[in-house]
């Protein structure tokens, strides 16, 4: 019975892999390290004059990702209030409203919310900032409705024992429980957002990416090298600037 | 003065947790609330402030019906009613200060309370109250940093600083060890007479109650079942609260009582001083 398992297991296997394999041509794959070797040489040297037409799309993709990230904050906060269980004013109504608008946020990715927004915006920064912040409120309410969720209920039932009004038990009782986990969520989001706007360019919603395609149209190698070096190293640093806020404030 | 009329809570589960209860507070009284786990303790004094809504029944405080109060006038009544907490419900990101200024919520406005402007007497009141449960050298430490005991002195200067009518008091001392009990419950005993204000303390430990109160009501599935000077609990009424079980290690002694004895000394009323004989033998019937 085990062995008749593992017979059908192997037999699955070849099967997917006919399935997988049935539209390669053998023949690029059997090249593929020469043409690797290839493409490697001609990406070096990099092209370092380069460098200062860079500078403003790497403003630029800076900030798509800090805008986007703010304008996600705005949006996020109040659903992340509307889902959470213990502060959404209708568990039956209001709250699957909310659930439905954050998994709607986060199952479509940043780059084909800028396909959809370069068609109706137009190219340019205004369609990334947009596309960041729409993929980046599913994110940032989902984390933090579920920090709102874990709350400890005694500082609440404390605060409210006060006398204190339902403004008064968010400031004092709700905020700063969920604080470190607020800022947190931001720091890790814009993050994330410094890669994904480096790729934005791609549909042409501006910043790096824009560079990167057009070298990639011409065949430029030297460029695209220098291109992938800056995005490293913003995207090393952004991490370097994310773990020190999380350790300054959690 | 408290007055609870025929209070009774039924959870929306079907569980009943209180049945009938009656039962006045005269002003400065201390009550121990005395019963085993799921007795209905926690339920019977959340119901006084409503932080859990009564079935039926009337709760007075003064001439204030709790009961049929509206959201305003019900936060106007919680603002004169203190509450302290068995894990202390401090709000633990925020400093000593803001936790004890946190009790005067109630009487001051949201913008006000947001920019942490709040009057200067009740500033200057904070820092009172800090100093008399002997915490002034931890007035800007965040809450989290501080141990169980201060934890739970900063519990009841937040209730002191409501400028409180009454204080409730939930299992203050549950989390806390033997020696931090005694000193806690002193504190509260101590407090209560001098500002002649009445409270009701849910308590676990009856050897604890017996050594600090003078009117114990015992609780058993949400009936009182007993409401008398703690030198009436025998194995009797023990047995009633609390079920069958060898009561003799927890019954006060009435022969050697070294406490009676110094307490007739002028000591202050209901707060007795505790020889290390007599500690010992109370820690024998800790359960």
């Amino acid at each position: 019975m085990l062995w008749l398992g593992w017979l059908a297991l192997i037999a699955f296997f070849v099967f997917c892999w006919q399935v997988m394999t049935q539209n390669t041509i053998w023949a690029f794959v059997s090249d593929a390290p020469s043409q690797a070797g290839d493409i490697g040489s001609r990406m070096f040297p990099p092209r370092w004059s380069y460098i200062p037409q860079l500078l403003e799309p790497l403003w630029d993709t800076m900030n798509i990702a800090t805008l986007g990230t703010l304008l996600a904050l705005f949006m996020a906060i109040p659903v992340a209030f509307l889902a959470a269980r213990n502060t959404t004013p209708s568990v039956r109504f209001i709250r699957p409203i909310a659930l439905l608008i954050i998994v709607s946020s986060r199952s479509i990715n940043s780059l084909i919310w800028a396909l959809l927004l370069v068609a109706i915006i137009g190219p340019g920064v205004l369609a990334g900032i947009v596309a960041i912040a729409f993929r980046s409120i599913g994110f940032i309410a989902k984390l933090l409705y579920e920090a709102i969720e874990e709350i400890d209920a005694s500082q609440v039932e404390a605060v409210a024992a006060t006398g204190a009004t339902k403004a008064q038990i968010m400031d004092y009782a709700v905020v700063p429980q969920i604080l470190p986990a607020f800022a947190g969520i931001t720091v890790f989001r814009w993050d994330i957002n410094i890669r994904e706007s480096t790729v934005l360019g791609l549909v042409g919603a501006g910043g790096l990416g824009l560079r990167l395609q057009e070298s990639l149209n011409v065949l430029a190698w030297p460029q695209v090298t220098v291109i992938f070096m800056l995005i490293l190293i913003t995207v090393l640093f952004s991490e370097w600037i994310s773990a020190k806020v999380r350790h300054a404030i959690i | 003065m408290l007055r609870l009329t025929n209070l009774s809570k039924v959870y929306a589960t079907g569980d009943r947790a209180l049945t009938d209860v009656s039962f006045t507070v005269e002003p400065g009284q201390v009550v121990g609330l005395i019963g085993p786990s799921g007795a209905g303790k926690s339920t019977l004094i959340r119901c006084i402030n409503r932080l859990v809504e009564p079935t039926s029944g009337q709760v007075h405080l003064g001439d204030m019906e709790i009961t049929g109060m509206r959201r305003h006038g019900l936060r106007r009544a919680r603002r004169r009613i203190g509450m302290i907490f068995q894990e202390y419900a401090l709000v633990e990101r925020l400093t000593v200060m803001e936790n004890v200024l946190s009790g005067q919520l109630g009487y001051v406005g949201f913008w006000r309370s947001f920019f942490r402007k709040f009057p200067p007497e009740a500033v200057a009141n904070a820092y009172r109250l800090l100093d008399r449960v002997g915490l002034s050298a931890h007035v800007d430490k965040r809450a989290d940093a501080l141990s169980g005991g201060q934890r739970q002195r900063v519990g009841i200067a937040r209730a002191l600083a409501q400028n409180p009518d009454l204080l409730l008091i939930d299992e203050p001392t549950a989390s806390l060890d033997p020696k931090t009990s005694r000193q806690i419950m002193r504190l509260i005993v101590e407090i209560c007479d001098e500002r002649g204000l009445p409270a009701i303390i849910n308590i676990h430990d009856v050897a604890l109650a017996q050594q600090f109160v003078r009117r114990i009501i015992g609780l058993q599935s949400g009936h009182v079942v007993f409401d008398g000077s703690p030198d009436g609990l025998d194995a009797e009424v023990l047995t009633k609260i609390y079920g069958e079980e060898d009561w003799s290690a927890t019954i006060r002694k009435t022969d050697d009582d070294v406490d009676e004895d110094l307490a007739d000394e002028g000591e202050p009323a209901g707060v007795v001083q505790e020889t290390e004989a007599a500690r010992r033998e109370r820690m024998a019937g800790l359960t």
